[in-house]
């Protein structure tokens, strides 16, 4: 192993933010896709490989992904809560592979939620 | 970009998990998790110590930093699918919170994690000690990197001043003071210590340091080392320490290879490197001067100072000796800057304190809390109350160089001077939680037993004054106590603490000190009533059993070792008073309330 310089401890920073950043909260934006027996029946596991491969493809590191149970809605599953900093939660309903890459393209990239594929924005008062 | 998971579950593996099971829990999960075919979902790891010991083994599920505690690998099937693949939160190993009877599913939530400060202890439970990558990952061997590049010696020790950090080994010294004497010492030759011997009776804040965070420490020493002009570090630690020195060992090994310890680090021109020492666990060692015999090879005993180990310490060279938390503050002082550190605590004692947190609490563990934080807040806040419903007699602080404080100055806040003051110290952080059914007589019999044994034996008054110290405690508490032997306690004790040469015989008679100070009445129960009011002495206590009570179910006689008690079944039972040893198995054992102890 070559001796680290300064800017290899930046690399190796970002090499491991994403595993950090899910246990410190430190993260921008967080993905949920409920997973109850109604979600994973409807398909919902697609959804999460499909968040899996957008994260894993872009390389981004300050958005975690994560999974919850039924949302209480089995009729319009899978759905699936991304929740960006400072701003509410949009609920997002029926959902496929193209519709989870575009929510990530935008709302969770570029912050704009996608209206059109959206039940409501906030969230029950949970812990 | 390292993968992404999207749960992480991390399981504590800290000296008090391991020893419940906690690895054997880790590789039940890993087994389960391929059986489900989530490997590529999940990620599991191990982490240092929660601090949480009493609810072990300790599972923390992120990103929502779900606690689970007491996960047995038992459990782990049900586990993993209840949580994994239907996705709920496991209730069945929530925690509880006593007084509201409610599960808490959050970690920050439950009032022994929300009540703590963080600084020392950063990265429990968040990194895998193991991997130096997730260290560097939370911003580590970056202080470091500023350190050696871009600050002088000068600007560092002036930093450490500004801090106003003190010493986290007993004694409370500046730090920065310590580094400015022993950068002013001439020498070629310097070295940095590390105190890890920690010898305190049920303490263990230096070894969950070791243990969750050992890089934290070589960073300390690593910026120590550049700040005096000492190019080699030695951590003593006791031998006793077996995953603390794994973990060490993998951390030199894993901050070698990179680089950060040897020659010319971050290509500064600056060498360092460090190696551990094995301590045989005499308490004496922990002592600065003996610590350093130790290393030579020598017998581990004080001598006098001056000299000062900042002129001559390890090896007659220039020396600094700090303790393992007083390093692992140090990284954070650098980056964040000393007047960032200085605006935790109170006006004369800056930042955190760590502590043991043990006895008839609720909740058993290790801390972090800002210093000037109440003895209330720790006990009920943090500590969740006493155990039992039962009322709070006493803290124990400071270990055997501490003293019992009474639950009246229960609000005194937690400061170096204020704690002194009550006649205790601070200490390296020993903290335990007495109720009622303690007796303080026998408590002060139990730290001079230990420093009895302890004392090295060099300074007569230390050697002898013990002695005869414990003998008077042995009579008082076994019925033998006369009148005036609580002056003789209290001249013998202040005799040893004015001629000993080392902290050990200077704080000895504390315990002793503070229980004459606050408990005076039960000392004088003992001593006149020949009764012990907490009825704990074994021998001022008798046993017998209420006929009005007892309903001859047998149990007691049955489990009598002496079989002393006796009585027809269905009929009220006595017990034979010459055979009687008192070893409370009739009083344990009665369902019935039925034995009296007076
Ligand atoms: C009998 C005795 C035992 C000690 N044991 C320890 C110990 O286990 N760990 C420790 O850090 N300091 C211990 N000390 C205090 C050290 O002598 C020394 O003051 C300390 O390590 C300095 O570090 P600090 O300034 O960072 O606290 C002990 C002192 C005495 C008198």
């Amino acid at each position: 192993m070559a001796k680290l310089k300064i800017d290899d401890l930046k690399k190796i920073k970002e090499k491991v933010q994403g595993t950090i950043a899910i246990r410190d909260g430190s993260h921008r934006a967080k993905i949920t896709v409920h997973m109850g027996t109604c979600g994973i029946a409807a398909g919902a596991r697609t959804i999460l490989n499909a968040f899996m491969d957008e994260v894993n493809r872009r390389g981004v590191t300050d958005v975690i992904l994560t999974t919850s149970g039924c949302a209480g809605l089995c009729s319009k599953e899978p759905m699936a809560t991304v929740e960006v900093r400072g701003a509410a939660p949009v609920k997002y309903i029926e959902l496929d592979e193209e519709k989870a890459k575009r929510i990530f393209a935008d709302h969770v990239m570029d912050e704009k939620p996608v209206i059109e594929f959206a039940l409501v924005q906030g969230s029950e008062t949970t812990y | 970009m390292g993968k992404v998971y999207r749960t992480h579950i991390l399981v504590c593996a800290g000296t008090g998990c391991v020893a419940s099971g906690s690895l054997k829990v880790r590789d039940k999960m890993i087994s389960e998790i391929e059986r489900h075919g989530l490997k590529d979902e999940v990620m599991v790891a191990s982490t240092g110590c929660n601090g949480f010991c009493a609810a072990g083994p300790i599972t923390i599920v992120h990103p929502e930093g779900i606690f689970y505690k007491r996960l047995n690998v038992d459990d782990v099937p049900f586990f993993i699918e209840e949580l994994l693949i239907k996705g709920r939160t496991v209730k069945k190993h929530l925690f509880t919170e006593e007084q509201r009877n409610e599960q808490i599913p959050i970690m920050n939530d439950i009032g022994f994690f929300k009540n703590q400060v963080l600084v020392v202890l950063k990265n429990r439970a968040l990194i895998d000690p193991d991997v130096i990558d997730e260290y560097i990952g939370r911003d580590g061997y970056l202080p470091t990197s500023k350190a050696l590049l871009e600050m002088t010696p000068d600007q560092i020790v002036e930093e450490v001043l500004t801090s106003g950090l003190r010493g986290r080994g007993g004694a409370g010294f500046s730090t920065g003071m310590k580094w400015k004497f022993c950068k002013e010492a001439k020498g070629e030759v310097k070295y940095i210590l590390c105190n890890a011997d920690e010898g305190d009776p049920g303490a263990f804040m230096d070894r969950s340091v070791l243990e969750s965070d050992p890089h934290a420490v070589l960073e300390g020493m690593i910026i120590g080392g550049k700040a005096i002009g000492a190019h080699k570090g030695y951590i003593y630690v006791r031998a006793e320490y077996p995953l603390a020195i794994q973990r060490l060992n993998t951390a030199i090994g894993q901050a070698r290879d990179y680089g950060l310890l040897g020659e010319n680090i971050f290509g500064s021109g600056f060498d360092f490197d460090i190696e551990l020492y094995y301590g045989a666990g005499a308490f004496v060692c922990g002592e600065e001067t003996a610590l350093m015999q130790s290393i030579e090879g020598k017998r581990g005993m004080p001598r006098p100072r001056p000299p000062f180990p900042a002129h001559k310490g390890l090896w007659a060279k220039p020396t600094v000796l700090n303790n393992v938390e007083t390093f692992a503050n140090i990284p954070q002082i650098i980056m964040r800057g000393g007047a960032w550190f200085a605006s935790l605590g109170t006006e004369t004692s800056k930042g955190t304190k760590v502590f043991a947190l043990t006895g008839d609490v609720t909740n058993i563990g290790l801390i972090e809390v800002p210093m000037g934080i109440t003895l209330r807040q720790i006990v009920y806040d943090i500590g969740g109350g006493i155990k039992n419903d039962k009322g709070l007699k006493a803290i124990q602080i400071g270990g055997p160089s501490g003293g019992c404080l009474p639950a009246s100055i229960i609000d005194t806040p937690v400061d170096y001077e204020s704690i002194v003051k009550t006649g205790a110290i601070v200490g390296s952080g020993g903290m335990v939680v007495m109720d009622e059914g303690n007796c303080m007589v026998d408590i002060a019999k139990f730290f001079l037993g230990f420093t009895a044994e302890e004392s090295c034996g060099k300074c007569t008054p230390c050697r002898v004054g013990t002695a005869i110290l414990l003998e008077k405690l042995t009579d008082i508490s076994e019925g033998r106590g006369k009148d005036g032997d609580i002056e003789i306690l209290e001249t013998v004790g202040r005799n040893i603490i004015s001629s000993s040469l080392c902290g050990l015989g200077q704080t000895a008679p504390n315990p002793i000190l503070t229980t004459i100070r606050y408990f005076r009445d039960e000392y004088e129960a003992h001593i006149y009533d020949k009764k012990c009011p907490a009825k704990r002495c074994k021998a001022l206590i008798t046993f017998a059993i209420d006929p009005e009570k007892c309903t001859g179910c047998t149990l007691c006689k049955r489990n009598c070792p002496q079989q002393c008690i006796s009585g027809e079944k269905k009929m009220p039972h006595t017990i034979d008073q010459s055979l009687c040893i008192r070893c409370s198995l009739c009083y344990d054992s009665c369902k019935f309330d039925a034995i009296t102890v007076a």
